[in-house]
């Protein structure tokens, strides 16, 4: 709405100051020159158009050469209407920037199809018909509007004419004070009869030029679709980077670390016992922090899920659950790459949030795709009670608790449910879409 | 024993050079990606080749699929390969290839210098070598069927035969008698319906019931 409350009626006018009446009223003079050329375009090309249909069905039209260009005219003239209508709405919205300042912004031109389709679609789609109501309308009410605009302010004139005979008789004494004195009123009025005309005239180049609510949802549904793709897909390749930055650099000097300290201590047998002992420390730490590192490397996006696919990547994370996780998994196809991050993510949290919080024996992890969707179950034995925010989880924490997942998997326009009814058995069920 | 190691980060090749030449092992040639790696096993014809899995230029599985080629064409010579993530399908992989003289372990082994030594030359010897996580993957896959009927402990003693482990490694490790081993390792025999023809054979036919393969 804020186009609306730019241009040139932001703020408030006065009528000397003529800079901000001038607009309006230029506004109201093109549009008169517009309304008027572009009605008489389209009119005359309907015209050659149905003279053209006319000739046809009003057989015989005097040899195959009329009769050839007749057909011609009667099959270009929608699309050459369409062209205009498209063309001349364009050019009605650049007037409304050009003078006014006001953004109208283009209706959607609809779907594209084969070319030999295209013209129907077009004069299909709403947005047509409407910008040729717009030019309907601009014919009529912006040549009242023009010619009252224009009239307004050039009333004296018009009266001065009038009294020095200039149109005919001159006035009586009476009839002259009225004119002389309406001319004054319609030049005072001038200003604010040209925004009135400059403000209907955007009303209705609003509900006709421009798109429809339901066209403007539909492109900023797409737009938004595209923007969520993007950052889903930007978010997994950072993690790949991540994911091979660390491979390259530190777990390879970690690796290296605790190599050359595993040497010194199975060299180093014969040192004193205090050497030993924080030589084997460190090698213990060494050792320690590798592992973390692997786990923690192995949660964000393991390179074998990119080289071999969710079934490969899953038994690592089951594996090092730190409790028994039977996997079944059954995927002939593989899905898009992000979809098969999310899965691989939401098992990987799921597990890890099962050892913490469940209390759970056992857990069951399955994966299959039927169709072109993804089902994915995660079940426990512990005690249940799981909700989406857990307490004590703050409602944006980092994305990792149950609400995280969900938003996860919404990300890729997929659900998650979590049944858990206090004493367990905990069911979570993400279903997604596979993507191409 | 003559090894060929291929690793791309310079700094680990220095480091394993090192640690073999030290564990009496005669580093031979030292190369970068697979395409060195087999040509050097081609001109050195080494006992052993130490490969990495992750190498030039996709950095996905090229050592995997050079393992595979020297198992097909070079079957005299042992491979064990290291990995900073171990990976079932990988080790599913690389056993569908040849079940004896090969080994997959996680970098992180070499850190524990005698054993990784020790797991090296069983591999070089025609031995095995898994590491325990792969098998723990591998286990979570293949819960089902005749497996059920071992017990967790039999289940131990069969995930050390598949890491390669001998009835004396088993000992050690689990810290019980030799006869208790003999005894563990019998009851799997049976429970797998294995009959009691060769005992090495039927070692490596439990192993393999056990990978599912």
């Amino acid at each position: 709405m804020a186009a609306r409350r730019g241009g040139v009626y932001g703020e408030r006018m006065t009528w000397p100051n003529t800079a901000r009446s001038w607009r309006p009223t230029l506004h109201a003079l093109t549009g008169l020159a517009a309304g008027v050329g572009v009605g008489a375009v389209l009119g005359g090309l309907v015209v050659i158009w149905l003279a053209a249909v006319w000739s046809l069905v009003d057989w015989p039209v005097g040899g195959w050469g009329p009769a050839v260009l007749y057909a011609a005219v009667a099959l270009a003239g929608p699309a050459l209407l369409l062209w205009g209508v498209r063309g001349f709405g364009a050019l009605q919205r650049a007037r409304f920037r050009a003078v006014l300042g006001v953004e109208i912004p283009a209706p959607p031109r609809g779907a594209a199809g084969s070319w030999a389709l295209r013209p129907v679609r077009a004069w299909r789609a709403p947005a047509t018909w409407r910008q040729l109501g717009y030019h309907l309308l601009a014919l009529v009410g912006g040549t009242v509007g023009g010619l009252l605009v224009a009239a307004c302010w050039s009333a004296p004139v018009l009266a001065v004419a009038w009294f020095a005979g200039l149109l005919g008789d001159g006035p009586g004494v009476l009839a002259g004070l009225a004119a002389a004195l309406l001319s004054v009123a319609m030049l005072v009025a001038a200003p604010w009869v040209a925004r009135g005309v400059a403000r209907a005239d955007e009303a209705a180049a609003r509900v006709l030029l421009g798109p429809s609510r339901g066209e403007e949802l539909a492109v900023r549904v797409e737009t938004l679709a595209r923007s969520r793709a993007e950052i889903v897909a930007a978010t997994d390749a950072e993690r790949r980077r991540i994911e091979r930055d660390l491979h390259d650099g530190t777990q390879r000097r970690l690796v290296s670390l605790a190599m050359h300290l595993g040497m010194a201590r199975a060299s180093l047998t014969d040192a004193p016992e205090p050497v030993r002992q924080v030589i084997e420390q460190a090698h213990d730490e060494a050792t320690e922090a590798l592992a973390e590192l692997r786990q923690l490397v192995r949660g964000l996006h393991p390179a074998v899920l990119d080289d071999r696919g969710l079934d490969a990547a899953l038994s690592g994370i089951a594996a090092n659950a730190p409790l028994p996780v039977r996997l079944r998994v059954d995927v002939a196809t593989r899905c898009a790459p992000a979809v098969e991050a999310v899965a691989y993510f939401v098992v990987s949290e799921a597990l890890t949030n099962v050892a913490k919080h469940a209390d759970a024996t056992h857990a069951e992890v399955s994966v299959e795709r039927t169709g072109d969707r993804l089902h994915v179950v995660i079940t426990d034995d512990g005690h249940g009670g799981a909700t989406l925010s857990p307490a004590g989880t703050p409602p944006d924490g980092g994305g990792t608790g149950l609400r995280g997942l969900t938003q996860r998997a919404a990300a890729v326009d997929g659900t998650l449910t979590v049944e858990s009814p206090p004493g367990g058995p905990t069911v979570i069920t993400v279903e997604l879409p596979c993507g191409s | 024993m003559r090894v060929v190691i291929a690793e791309d980060s310079v700094l680990l090749q220095a480091g394993l050079t090192k640690l073999l030449t030290d564990g009496g092992f005669e580093v031979v040639d030292a190369v970068t990606d697979a395409e060195a790696l087999l040509r050097a096993v081609a001109e050195h014809r080494p006992d052993v080749a130490v490969v990495d899995v992750r190498m030039p230029p996709t950095h996905t599985d090229e050592g995997i699929r050079a393992a595979l080629v020297i198992g097909r064409q070079y079957p005299e010579v042992a491979v064990l390969v290291l990995s900073q993530y171990v990976e079932e399908r990988y080790a599913t992989d690389l056993l569908s290839e040849r079940t004896s003289a090969v080994g997959y372990l996680l970098k992180d082994r070499v850190a524990h210098v005698t054993d990784f030594l020790d797991a090296l030359r069983r591999v070089a010897a025609g031995g095995t070598a898994l590491d325990p996580e792969v098998v723990a993957q591998l286990l979570v896959r293949h819960r089902t069927d005749p497996l059920d009927r071992l017990t967790p402990r039999e289940l131990q003693v069969l995930k050390l035969m598949a890491e390669g482990r001998s009835n004396n490694g088993i000992t050690e490790a689990l810290r019980v008698s030799p006869s208790a081993v003999e005894k563990y390792v019998s009851n799997i025999f049976t429970k797998l319906d294995l009959a009691p023809t060769d005992t090495d054979h039927r070692r490596v036919l439990a192993v393999l019931k056990f990978l599912g393969a």
